[in-house]
């Protein structure tokens, strides 16, 4: 299976291509999920585990977003980033947990800072 | 199948929630995926249909970058098998929250596609309010329409040259973790979710400087089990 994306000069291979390398590896995930997730009581200590693993790589990949980012983004100073995140959480949770605050809240530092740098 | 009679209904509130704030933050990052496509020499068509199949982003930058690479079919398949494993627990976690012994399993098995990290945590957030048993079709209308929405913004925006400010582009792709960080800790059904969440935090630039390619999949892991751990100490003390 040396085979690449360039491999066939066949218009139907870049498809074929997306659908095993990109499709199956996905689609298997969710679709072994769903069976899975018949299988288990709904009191069990397995989904409970299911939540925890869900949330933890969730948050992977939020702070992996923040930490590291791409982009436009990228040019940023790290303080500034973490500021405007903890700055939005603690609006959020001090006003009536509604997720636009502490989106407005976080943002206005960041795009306050971007713009006092000069960006 | 007969449909009882507020199927549609709930399907179009669904599809709804096109508009709102979550929404657009979506359709925004994949209108950057879609640059980074045309960019990377994709055909229009090959960019659509990547987006459709697999329908999560991180997984679509992942294959982008094996096919860069020339990497062949096999690695492709497994760089972008590891990258996803969190749709196993996240499609595991939604399903009970939908699912009646009336429900459908082909429609539960057809809407997992839809399961992807903006409409996972925007359903869990919004099912407190849509009665269970329309809760399947309310997740499936919402997918359908997240799907159709993006879909054609790809294509737009892979016609369209993307040239925002520099300081516009930053403030919109920061929209996602802010977003993100909010609704998850809104979403958690129990204390060990919060835990999780903060210990997915925490432990990523520790993974990270460990091993940068598999540093989701370490943090998500080692989190998960920690926090599950931790809550069912608690339980037992307690019992």
């Amino acid at each position: 299976m040396m085979m690449t994306f360039d491999s066939l000069d066949a218009w139907w291979w870049p498809f074929l291509f997306i659908l095993i390398a990109g499709w199956l590896p996905t689609d298997g995930w969710r679709l072994l999920g769903v069976y899975l997730a018949g299988h288990i009581r709904e009191d069990s200590e397995l989904l409970v585990l299911s939540r925890t693993l869900a949330t933890a790589l969730v948050a992977a990949v939020i702070a992996k977003l923040v930490l590291y980012p791409e982009g436009a983004l990228a040019g940023s100073p790290l303080w500034l980033r973490l500021s405007a995140m903890v700055l939005g959480f603690a609006v959020y949770m001090t006003t009536g947990r509604k997720v636009y605050r502490g989106v407005i809240a976080g943002e206005a530092l960041l795009v306050g800072g971007l713009w006092w740098m000069g960006g | 199948m007969s449909l009882p009679s507020q199927t549609w209904p709930w399907f179009r509130r669904g599809l709804m929630q096109l508009f709102t704030v979550p929404s657009l933050i979506l359709i925004f990052a994949f209108t950057g995926y879609a640059g980074l496509c045309r960019d990377s020499g994709f055909t229009l068509a090959e960019t659509v249909f990547m987006a459709g199949t697999i329908w999560a982003l991180p997984a679509n930058v992942v294959l982008i970058g094996a096919v860069l690479s020339k990497a062949s079919i096999l690695t492709a398949a497994l760089s972008v098998g590891l990258s996803s494993i969190r749709l196993l627990p996240m499609t595991v976690a939604i399903m009970p929250e939908m699912r009646m012994d009336k429900t459908s399993k082909v429609l539960l098995y057809v809407t997992s596609h839809f399961v992807a990290v903006t409409a996972w945590i925007m359903a869990l957030e919004r099912f407190r309010n849509v009665p269970k048993e329309s809760r399947a079709v309310f997740f499936a209308g919402l997918g359908t329409g997240f799907l159709v929405a993006n879909l054609s913004a790809v294509a737009l925006a892979y016609e369209l040259a993307d040239d925002l400010p520099p300081l516009l582009s930053a403030a919109l792709i920061f929209i996602t973790p802010l977003y993100f960080l909010f609704s998850l800790w809104g979403s958690a059904r129990e204390r060990e979710s919060h835990l999780a969440m903060g210990l997915g935090l925490a432990l990523t630039p520790v993974f990270h400087a460990l091993s940068p390619k598999t540093d989701i999949l370490l943090t998500g892991v080692t989190g998960g089990i920690l926090a599950w751990a931790a809550g069912w100490l608690a339980r037992r003390r307690r019992a």
